[in-house]
């Protein structure tokens, strides 16, 4: 290998690391500051948040039917569960037959306090961001929460922050809990405006 | 660290590394080896205990987490709902090779404790999680509508 060659290595790895390291990054609401319009500006910050929303570790547990999903690629979960009467499983199978309180490596099996699936009425798989973020808002599919309850719930649920600490060779969602809270609180403040369908 | 456990009513002591598996407890510590380990990652159902009064898998659960709760394994069943679920395993003969049956049977008599009329979907969630190579569904589901039959009408042992 010439120093060309190898010059042009680290450059192009040194390119792949950072285009890495943003991808798992969340941008900050400081930086849509540029854009003028508040709407528009709502709105970049919702489809910025949606990078977590419509991450797997969040929407393998939001489906669309009544089972949850599992994997990067969200295939059907297995073994075989149902949501149940209460979300929380079948009768004599319910999620906390597998799920502990923490993630366990010795079995890989991932773990959080309180673990259920989302109510039928807060499915987002197959839903564009734009029909997420509507059904977000409204209080008769989000359990009646005000937007400030939708932000407590985002940045501070402990089920929910198990996005950011999936263990085994589970992806994170991107970012932070701390950073979606952040984005989610801008979006709030600048009138909670959906991406255009 | 030891760990104070409560197995089949009675006190247990774990001197060891918190993060075991229950099963390995429960099989090489404590000798109760009607638990069988089966795949190790929550996917067969061989494993699966009680703790207070809910149906576990004990090879995916920390030994540190059981402080303070009540495990029932397969040696400790004795409730009328387990016998009755026993004695129709004897009478439909269901086990072929019989690994994975105490994982069925602790799941069964879960079921039936939680509710005791149930169809044969209710089975089938409730047991999906209790895989048998032998294929011996038809009669694990069977033997649980006995089982159901007997107790609803006062049969059950």
């Amino acid at each position: 290998m010439t120093v060309a060659h190898a010059w042009l290595a680290v450059i192009i790895l040194t390119g792949a690391a950072a285009s890495l390291a943003r991808a798992d990054d969340l941008r900050s609401p400081e930086s849509f500051s540029a854009i003028g319009d508040q709407a528009d500006r709502s709105r970049s910050l919702f489809v910025e948040a949606g990078r977590v929303l419509q991450h797997p570790r969040c929407l393998n547990c939001h489906p669309a039917g009544g089972r949850p999903s599992q994997g990067e690629d969200q295939h059907p979960h297995t073994p075989l569960v149902v949501r149940g009467l209460d979300d929380k499983g079948a009768t004599a199978l319910p999620c906390v037959t597998c799920h502990q309180a923490e993630n366990f490596a010795p079995s890989g099996v991932p773990g959080r306090p309180l673990w259920q699936m989302a109510p039928r009425e807060m499915a987002w798989q197959g839903k564009s961001l734009a029909q997420i973020c509507e059904q977000i808002k409204d209080r008769r599919r989000n359990g009646a929460k005000t937007l400030t309850q939708i932000h407590e719930h985002l940045a501070h649920d402990t089920l929910v922050g198990w996005a950011w600490a999936p263990g085994g060779n589970r992806e994170p969602a991107p970012g932070t809990q701390a950073q979606l809270g952040a984005l989610i609180a801008a979006w709030i403040e600048t009138g909670a405006a959906c991406p255009i369908r | 660290m030891s760990i104070t456990l409560n197995v089949n009513g009675t006190r247990r002591e774990f001197h060891g590394d918190p993060d075991t598996p229950l099963l390995w407890v429960i099989r090489e510590e404590l000798g109760l080896t009607g638990t069988k380990y089966g795949c190790g990652i929550a996917q067969c159902g061989a494993c699966t205990v009680h703790v207070d009064s809910v149906p576990l898998r004990s090879c995916s659960a920390p030994v540190a987490a059981m402080t303070g709760r009540a495990i029932i394994t397969i040696e400790g069943l004795a409730s009328r709902v387990a016998k009755a679920v026993q004695r129709a395993w004897v009478d439909l003969d269901v086990v072929q090779c019989g690994y994975c049956q105490s994982g069925q049977i602790m799941s069964a008599v879960a079921l039936l404790e939680k509710k005791l009329k149930v169809s044969d979907e209710d089975i089938d969630h409730a047991l999906a999680g209790n895989i048998c190579r032998c294929a011996t569904y038809q009669r694990i589901r069977a033997a649980i509508h006995l089982a159901s039959e007997r107790l609803a009408s006062k049969e059950g042992a």
